[in-house]
């Protein structure tokens, strides 16, 4: 077996091969995260596809993590980028647990760390390419943000990534309200979940669901929704157009 | 202490294990003038007495802010002193840009602690020449640190350094067990009625000394002189009303000279702090 030992040729500033090393563009990406605040702290959706380009090549890819005691992170965009975040958070989290002194970070410190961390990064032309969702609960409080590519960042009741911005929002905003129950909140990310498996193109019949409370992070097995194709339209598509297919 | 063979360097130890000049450097904190730190469960209050060169100059800025919820007062060399302030200013401002929370001041005062350190095991260095008693909330609740030159740390729920602070200290341990449920009134009340221990006999006035507090929901800042003058004039008033003689009432302790000490010991009964 041969190793490759990783080269750093320090920053794009000083060095042109560096810039071979930067961030151009993703390769193996997730689709939406959907997220909301609820009555016992915050739920998120997504599902597990990882796309390569077009192809839905990887099917099992746990897009939402547990960080610390107090928060869960969902990626959208690069995985491999977001393998490289979880990283740096383990590395945070460790360092807050060595000092073993009952102060521990929450999701406003995890979240405020990490737009620090991307918008470094894009001010370097090197981002990493990710919509992030950062949720949690601490001391009661429960709280919900987002972290961009280019590092902008801000908190709400309701967030969503990529289409889920232009699909699952509008549905949030007509139907979310506050001290939702874990059932009504399961039933509003399932609807939004269904809006994009029938609209986005990247997504896959597979999802998880994450519930954060004051207790911790539970994620549930994949499982699939339910969908319906019957409608009379799609029994005979070309109706209206003979010879098109 | 006296001069010997060990104590020309910082990194070379005596036989009997000792590093003469930390040692020399925390004889520089108790030459400063006094300081004192005293916690509830929710409020720290910092207090110092405000010596000035000379008649003609002001005094010295002893207790600085470090952010909202820490503050710190410096005896000894208060250079050294200023500039570890800017190191703790720096340090907290860096976390609240990083994660926008509070940088807790456990964590504040082991990277003050491991900043002097490294001035005891390096030969071109020297030790910090200051003693601070770093006040601030955490998720725990208030917290009083002392920081000394060697680079250890303590906790404590009331403290006091530099010259003449054993009088302050002696106050401080009859009433500390008090003071974790104390109000934020009483908790002043005691820090200045510290100070006046410390200045031995000498009329205590809101212009000879310096209060800062801070708590929860509180942050960090300075009373104002008319603040501190009222709450002196509380209990220097009943003082007069009981003794009738003297208007301050002396009790001191062990620090007290030996005519004094008879004289002090049965002033110690009727002296207003035992209200």
């Amino acid at each position: 077996m041969t190793f490759t030992i990783p080269i750093d040729n320090g920053d794009s500033l000083k060095n042109a091969e560096a810039d071979s090393q930067r961030t151009l563009y993703p390769y193996v990406t997730g689709t939406s995260i959907v997220a909301i605040k609820y009555k016992d702290g915050v739920l998120m959706a997504s599902d597990m596809g990882g796309s390569y380009g077009s192809t839905l090549r990887y099917k099992n890819i746990e897009r939402m993590k547990a960080i610390g005691k107090h928060s869960l992170l969902g990626a959208s965009g690069e995985i491999s980028d977001f393998q490289e975040i979880l990283r740096y958070l383990d590395e945070l989290v460790l360092n807050d647990n060595m000092w073993d002194d009952g102060n521990s970070l929450g999701p406003k410190e995890v979240h405020n760390y990490l737009t620090r961390v991307m918008y470094n990064r894009r001010n370097k032309f090197n981002p990493l390419w990710n919509t992030l969702v950062l949720g949690g609960v601490k001391n009661g409080e429960s709280y919900l943000g987002m972290v961009s590519m280019i590092g902008v960042s801000f908190e709400d009741n309701h967030v969503a990534t990529g289409f889920g911005n232009h699909l699952a929002r509008p549905i949030l905003r007509d139907e979310w309200h506050a001290d939702l129950s874990f059932e009504d909140g399961v039933k509003l990310l399932e609807k939004c979940m269904r809006v994009l498996l029938y609209r986005d193109r990247s997504a896959i019949n597979k999802l998880q669901i994450a519930k954060i409370t004051e207790e911790g992070v539970t994620v549930s097995q994949p499982y699939s929704l339910k969908t319906f194709w019957e409608f009379k339209a799609f029994h005979n598509p070309t109706a209206g157009a003979e010879g098109s297919w | 202490m006296f001069r010997n063979q060990y104590d020309t360097d910082v990194t070379t130890w005596s036989p009997t294990g000792r590093l003469f000049q930390v040692e020399y450097a925390m004889e520089a904190v108790k030459q400063g003038s006094a300081a004192i730190g005293l916690r509830s469960r929710t409020h720290v209050v910092l207090a110092c007495v405000n010596k000035a060169q000379s008649e003609l100059s002001s005094h010295q800025k002893k207790i600085f802010k470090v952010d909202d919820h820490i503050g710190v007062a410096i005896a000894g060399l208060t250079a050294d002193g200023r500039v570890l302030s800017r190191y703790m200013r720096s340090e907290a401002i860096n976390h609240s840009f990083t994660y926008e929370s509070p940088l807790p001041v456990g964590r504040l005062v082991v990277h003050l602690a491991d900043k002097a350190q490294v001035c005891t095991q390096r030969s071109w260095k020297r030790p910090y020449g200051v003693g601070l008693l770093v006040g601030g909330l955490d998720e725990s609740g208030a917290h009083l640190y002392y920081n000394c030159p060697s680079g250890n740390y303590f906790e404590y729920q009331a403290f006091a350094i530099g010259s003449r602070s054993q009088a302050a200290k002696t106050y401080l341990e009859r009433r500390f067990e008090s003071f974790g449920d104390s109000s934020r009134e009483d908790l002043i009340k005691d820090a200045i009625l510290a100070v006046r221990e410390t200045l031995q006999g000498e009329t205590l006035k809101s212009s000879l000394c310096t209060v800062s507090v801070l708590g929860v929901g509180e942050p960090f800042h300075f009373l104002d002189q008319e603040t501190i003058q009222k709450v002196i004039d509380t209990f220097e008033k009943v003082a007069e009303d009981e003794e009738g003689e003297a208007g301050e009432g002396e009790a001191e302790a062990a620090a007290a000279p030996a005519e004094q000490g008879g004289g002090g010991a049965g002033d110690q009964d009727v002296a207003p702090m035992e209200m």
